[in-house]
Formats: structure tokens, sequence, C-alpha cells
């Protein structure tokens, strides 16, 4: 298998990588970076979202050998030593989650879309988030929590 | 503690995974050859070890020292068999031990679902935890707190009742304080539970039915926690099932040859069960690809035929039927008669975590981590499937990527099981999407028939009720009819079928207050007004007049503009000790698509332990549940799913959830009840007593709008 050369965090991790290779599972099985989850394999329910670039990403419809030079970042790199990133923080505060499986991808497509829209409406939000579920229904606390955070912004 | 006939029917409902392996020989002389002494051994009864069903039976043991332990800091451990599966419980049972024991809530940990620690526990279902072990951990950490005050009093030879308990520390009268842990200095608690132990009333809560924050909820924003299918051990490798190519298919022939040719690859063939390991996940595909597989057809059950086949094909036993007056007479002498037929179809769960499980057998130990409901239930399976003593059998649940009822069995622990003994290494399964979607087990589809007839001032007279397949929670209607029949008939069910979160009550629900509603109709009355003179129960009467008021009942259609008609439905219900009313008000435009504008939920359960967790779990009901009443639907054909996957299978997601407002009852009054599923059930019915509102057509299948209004229905 070719060599690949990924920046995950920060961090250059050279890799074997199958051509086909998603990302999700790249993170996954080989660096251990259990934060970004399967939920469905085809890129339906934002499970796997992380940032490349800092743009949202669906990391199980992409594929890893073709990420040489750019930028990762998963939910594990989101928070500093110190403190959480201000999206986790509204998660937290409003309790934007029950089973909490779906919230790393859900921090990490609003963390993508206050990046490129610091100040969305709530149908910007609905749009752009509309691609993430949340089986156990939060959608309203998640809503709050994304316009929470960008105020913070402001 | 009297559990309800709603934990038998779920017994009745869930199907247990099918496979009857050939038993290791050694594994097979141990378990049968020393059968009469395993049998005979004495259960450990030191705190350690009271896993066993063998210790108590099934019922929930009183020694505290089962259930709590202070070490010599002051930690406190709290063990519980129940499972987290994002209903929040690790926060209210901390709540519950914090408020009786006098401890800080972080102070607390719950070790919670791991066979080898934990209490026995029948399963995490049927909103129990709550009105079961909230109660039971309050009484444990009650007992515990005396002691405490007992041995302080002992040591500053004071009466005990010139001692008090708080933060941790026991308070002298004298100012003197000593903390938890020196006191206990990490001796176990021996003292047991009693009928007389006593609890603190609702009224005087301090830390119950406060919005406590969630437990660990730091791990889940910054995806530190780790679910079963993030969980690794050392030498692991990942296994892959080759599954039948339809419902019912059974294994022919099987040829591994070249699967087992390839690297580092070990492929089992065991009865209809057919799977690999590799060292990576990518390898155990291509193994399992290479699997030549041969299987039979099946039956070929088809959702065309669904409904016709339920209602034929009855089978086993629903009990007996509830019978009160003389309905049949009732029914002929009625002013407003109203008779009808409503369906609902299969869903899935769908939870986004799907099955996995790690299975280490090793030194003859086999231990399992997975996420279940049911860790009890799964040490079981496992023990049926490889002949096994409880003793040999470790299950741990870590907190699970959501359930709703879905994940009573242990069909993961077990294939992966299967595989690490046969490889000898740890070996992690995660089923696929498409696989949960195929090879777990659904909500049960059903036929519900209805006659029904009332006087003319609007007083029910005859309820004849007949429940196909669904089941048979919350059938009894809360509503005061002198004449009924109501009666439950299992089906043979063409799809693997089980527990779902409210389980028949969403159908039972849907069908009765969709019916109510005709009634009202044929009656010319107010529905609110027409439900109110036929129920008795203040505390239903409470939620139903206090969701009316919410969502400003207006009674009949409200507006009509050229694009679309506007309409309000309401729909209430009783279920698992807790009262709910919903209120729906929505648009049903020309093109017949269906917007939600607002729901109203008002909910009360008793005594509320956690506010924000109990708001929570009411809005996450209301979202879920209109996925049911809207779009969900299982569709297959010729034995096989036809919509298996997320783009094929409709989640409700962010664009289709109105604003919900949530309307709690706090009844500090009345014993809490548990709350996580009886909020689902008024959605459906509410929506479709919306839509008959704004248009006049009465829709009566779940889902209620697919693909939107029925053409014909909506010009």
């Amino acid at each position: 298998m070719p060599l690949v050369t990924l920046r995950v965090n920060g961090v250059e991790h050279r890799l074997d990588v199958a051509p086909l290779q998603p990302l999700l599972y790249v993170l996954r099985d080989d660096l251990d970076l259990t934060g970004t989850k399967y939920g469905c394999g085809e890129g339906q329910c934002g499970a796997c979202t992380l940032l490349v670039d800092g743009r949202p990403v669906k990391s199980c419809q992409t594929r890893a050998s073709l990420l040489q030079g750019r930028s990762i970042t998963t939910i594990e790199a989101l928070a500093t030593a110190t403190a959480l990133h201000p999206v986790q923080e509204a998660f937290l505060r409003n309790e934007a989650m029950q089973c909490g499986y779906c919230t790393p991808g859900m921090i990490m497509a609003a963390v993508g879309l206050l990046s490129a829209t610091p100040h969305p409406s709530d149908t910007e939000i609905v749009k752009a988030m509309d691609k993430n579920v949340c089986r156990c229904g939060t959608y309203p606390r998640i809503l709050t929590a994304i316009r929470e955070a960008s105020h913070a912004r402001a | 503690m009297r559990e309800p006939e709603v934990e038998r029917e779920r017994y009745e409902l869930v199907e247990s995974p099918r496979y009857l392996f050939e038993a290791d020989r050694r594994d097979f002389l141990r378990s049968f050859g020393t059968g009469l002494v395993v049998l005979l051994v004495a259960p450990k009864i030191d705190g350690q070890q009271e896993s066993g069903r063998g210790a108590f039976g099934d019922r929930m043991p009183p020694q505290v020292s089962a259930w709590l332990r202070i070490d010599e800091a002051g930690a406190v451990t709290v063990f519980t068999g129940k499972t987290e599966i994002g209903q929040n419980i690790r926060t209210s049972l901390t709540q519950a031990v914090a408020e009786e024991l006098r401890a800080t809530v972080p102070s607390i940990t719950l070790v919670m679902a791991d066979t080898a620690k934990t209490p026995f526990d029948m399963g995490t279902f049927g909103s129990r935890t709550t009105p079961t072990m909230n109660v039971q951990l309050r009484k444990v950490a009650a007992a515990a707190r005396q002691v405490l005050l007992d041995r302080a009093a002992k040591r500053w030879s004071v009466p005990v009742d010139a001692v008090t308990a708080g933060d941790g520390h026991v308070h002298g009268p004298s100012a003197q304080s000593i903390a938890f842990g020196e006191l206990m200095k990490g001796e176990p608690f021996v003292t047991t539970i009693t009928e007389a132990t006593v609890t603190e009333a609702p009224k005087d809560w301090t830390v119950a039915g406060t919005p406590v924050a969630k437990i660990n909820g730091r791990d889940f924003v910054t995806g530190r926690h780790r679910y079963t299918s993030d969980t690794r051990l050392d030498g692991m490798l990942h296994a892959k099932v080759v599954r039948p190519p339809a419902f019912g298919s059974t294994l022919v022939r099987v040829d591994t040859t070249a699967a087992s040719a390839m690297p580092g690859v070990v492929a089992v063939h065991d009865g209809n069960f057919v799977g690999v390991t590799a060292p990576t996940p990518a390898q155990a595909a291509a193994a399992a690809a290479a699997v030549e597989a041969e299987w039979t057809d099946g039956p070929g059950a088809s959702a065309r035929t669904l409904f016709a086949d339920l209602k034929e094909k009855t089978e086993g036993n629903g009990g007996a039927p509830f019978t009160t007056g003389s309905v049949d007479e009732a029914l002929l002498k009625g002013a407003v008669r109203v008779d009808a037929d409503y369906t609902v179809a299969y869903i899935a769960h769908s939870p986004l975590e799907p099955r996995a499980a790690l299975a280490d057998w090793k030194d003859r130990q086999l231990t399992v981590w997975t996420g279940s409901q049911r860790p009890f239930g799964v040490q079981q399976e496992l023990m049926d499937a490889f002949h096994l003593p409880a003793e040999r059998v470790r299950v741990i649940v870590p907190d699970t990527g959501s359930a709703y009822g879905g994940k009573h069995t242990g069909d993961a622990a077990i294939e992966a099981a299967r595989l690490s003994r046969a490889s000898g290494k740890p070996v992690k399964l995660t089923w696929t999407r498409e696989e949960e979607f195929a090879w777990a087990y659904f909500r049960p589809a059903g036929v519900i028939t209805i006659r029904a007839a009332a006087d003319k001032a609007g007083t029910l007279t005859a309820w004849e009720y007949h429940n196909f397949n669904s089941g048979p929670a919350a059938i009894r209607t809360p509503y005061e009819v002198a004449n009924q029949r109501i009666a439950f008939h299992p089906s043979r069910s063409p799809l693997r079928q089980g527990s779902y979160r409210g389980l028949a009550a969403t159908a039972n629900h849907f069908a009765r207050e969709s019916h109510m509603d005709d009634l009202a109709h044929a009656l010319h009355q107010d529905r609110v007004e027409f439900r109110l003179r036929n129920i008795k129960d203040d505390r239903l009467a409470a939620v139903l007049n206090a969701a009316a008021h919410r969502i400003a009942w207006n009674g009949r259609t409200t507006v009509e503009s050229s694009l679309s008609r506007r309409g309000m439905g309401i729909a209430c219900g009783i279920e698992k000790g807790g009262y709910t009313a919903t209120a729906v008000e929505l648009d049903v435009d020309r093109a017949g698509a269906v917007a939600l504008r607002k729901v109203v939920v008002a909910f009360e359960c008793g005594a509320i332990v956690n506010p924000n967790g109990l708001h929570n779990q009411v809005e996450g009901s209301v979202v879920q549940g209109l996925g049911g009443a809207l779009f969900e639907a299982i569709d297959f054909e010729a034995g096989k799913l036809t919509n298996g996957r997320f783009s094929q299978y409709r989640l409700p997601r962010f664009s289709d959830v109105p604003a919900i407002d949530v309307v709690l009852l706090d009844r500090r009054d009345i014993p809490s009840a548990g709350a996580g599923e009886t909020p689902i059930v008024g959605i459906a019915p509410a929506i479709g007593n919306a839509i008959f509102a704004a248009t006049g057509v009465r829709l009566r299948s779940m889902p209620l709008v697919p693909t939107g209004m029925p053409a014909a229905t909506h010009q």
C-alpha cells in the first residue's frame, strides 16, 4: 500500500493507506482517534464530520490518500489544554446531547459553519446542519447552542 | 417490588439470537460434567460478587455493601446494573445517592452494567429506572448514612441524634467534623435496607428536583468517551460476519478455503454462522467477501401483504380480553357510532451507534464489552450459546450510543465471542449501518380495529378494541366507558421484532386518539371538551388542559389561505405511570406537504427528579416520535429490506423539527414515574388530528404522510 503523510491535529503521520480507504477508518483504526464516529458510511448522518483546512467534511466519504498536505482537525484537538472551544462550551451549557454519539460530528459541523458564517440565521444553521442526525432528537438544544456560540463571537 | 405487565410484554416481543453453536469439547465437559456442582456452589455474599441471579433470584439484594462503598479518601462508588444509553440516569441516580448520603455529586461515581461488579438487573427498559432503581439507591444511601452517623456518635460518645451529615462529613454537637472516608476506612458497610428504611420525601428534596448537569458531559463534547465501538485491546483482531441474503435464509454450503488462505485470517463456520477475523477491518471485509456461501431463499416476506397477514395469521396467547358491560348491545344502541381500522408499520430504532462488541476469551474466562440494555440478559445468552456457567462470563456495557429499546439482545456479543474463541485473540465487531437495519429487530407492525359508540350528549357508551401484533402496552382506554371489550392478538410476524421506546403504547394511542377525534367530529363537539367529558382521572385532565391552554386551543380549522390550510390537533393518554398530552399546529399546503408549526407537550410523571433531563427526554420523544408519525416505515420485498440504509430510510432532521414547547407539571406529592418513553405516544395522533382539522381527511396509517398527503385528498 502507498505511504501517505497526513497532518492530523498538527502532527504528521506517515501511514500505509489503501488508495480508496476513507479517512474515518484511518483515524479510528490506525491513529486511535475515536472521537470521530461511524454512523452510516454513506455521508448521511454526519457522525464522522471533522475539519479539513477548517471546512467540515464527512470523513467516511473522503479518501485519506487525497489529503496529503492538508490540515485535518478532529474533535480531540478542538479544546486547548486549559479551555474548551466556545462551541463545546455551548453544547455543554445547554446539555445539547443525550447519548452523545452524534455530538463530536455536530460540534465539528457547527465549528465549520461558524468559521465560514460567524453569525448565521436560524435558516442558515438548519441548512448547514441538516446532514447531521441526532437520533435522540436534541436538535432544538443544538440549535440554541450554535446560536449562543455565534453570539459569543460578537 | 411488583413489576407491571409491561415487562412481560417486552420479553414476549423480543426474539433472542438464533445461533446454536457446537460446544467446545473442554467447555462441554466442564459445564455439563460438573453441572450439579456448579448449581450447588454457594454464591459469594461478600459485597464483591453479588452479581449472580443465584444469590438473590431476580430480587435486588438488601445488603448495602452490594451497592455502595466509600474509600478512605471519601470517594463514593455506587454499583447498579442499569445502563446509560442517553436517558441520563447516571446523573439522576447520582442525585438520589447524593441526597440521601449527604455527599457531594462530584464525590460519587456510578459503576454501571458490569455483571462482575453490579447486582443482577433485569435490564434498562420499561421506564423502570426512576420508580425502582432510584428508590433502591435512595434506601441504600440512607442506610449507609445511618452507619456513618452511628460510627461518628460512638467515636465522640454522643447520642446519635446529636450528629448530622452533610457534604461528605459527619458533624458533632461541639463543632466536631469527620470525613466519611475517615469514618469507614475503606471497610464495607455491614447493614441492610429494610421496609423501614426512610428516605427523603420529594417535598424535601434539595439535590433531586434540580437541574444537575450531565455527569461526564465534558467527555462527550471532547470525544473522549469511549463507546463499545471505540474500545480496543492489545493484539485485537477485527471481525466480519457473512450475512444471509434474505430473512430466514439458511446455509446450504460454504467454502472458506480462499478466505482462510489470506494472511492473518481465521474463518469460522458453525451451524448457520459464518464469520472471519483479520488484523484490520479492511482485511476482515475482504476475507468475508472471499467466503463462498450458498443459502436458501427463505420464506420471502413482503410488505405488500403485511397487514392482511397480521390480521389473519394470529398465533400465541394475547391474554384474556378485558370486558365490562355488554359491548355488542351498546354498539347497536349508540346515538353515534364510529368503526375503523388503523395500521402501524415496522420502524427501525436506528441508534446512531450500531451494535458492537469487543470479546476477549482468556484463561477460559469470557469478557465482552457491548452496547446493550440487558447486560445480564446478554450474559445469559452467552452462557447459553457457549454452554458456560455465569462465573466464566462477564459483560460490561460502556455508556452506549443510544438504544430506544433496540439493544435488548446480544447478537454482536455472541458473534464476537465465537470468533474470539476461534482465533484465541480479542475480537472487535462493529456492525455496519446496513447490518443494524437488517439483522437487529424492528418495532412491531400492527393492525388495530375499533368499534365505538356514544350517546347524544357525548358520553362514550361502547368501546370494542382489537390490537393485532403491535402489543398490549396502553391498550386499555383511560376514558370512562361502561361497555368495553379490549383484546390483544399476537400474530406471526414476518420480520424479527422487539421492544421500542413506548412500544405498543404509540400504536394504541394513535388508534384510540384518532378514533376519539372522529367521535367528537360525529357529535359536533369540541375535541377537548369531548375528551374531558369522558375523563374521570384528574391528572389526565390536568395535562390535557395544560396542553390546550398553552397552544391557545381554538377548536377547528383556523386559517385557510390560497397556499395552505392550518389545523390544530390534540391527543392525551396515560402510560407507565406518566400522564401526557400533545397538541400540534400544522399547515398542509396545496401540494399536500405537511409542515409542523408548533408542538406542545404537557407531561406529568409525579415528582420531577431532574427538570433539565426530563425536558430533554420529552423534547427528544417528540422528535423521535414525529419520524414514526410522519414518514418512517420499513419496506421489504422477497425477504429483503428495500430501504435499509440512511440514504433510503428517512430520519427526523433539523429541518423537520418545529418549535417544541414542553410544559412540565411537578407533583412533589406523587412518587416519580419513569419518563423516557411516555411522552412519545401523543405526537402521531395529535398530528393526524391536526391534519384532519385542516383538511377533513382522516389518515389511519402510521406513518401518516410518507410522501405527503394521499394524492386524491389535498386539492
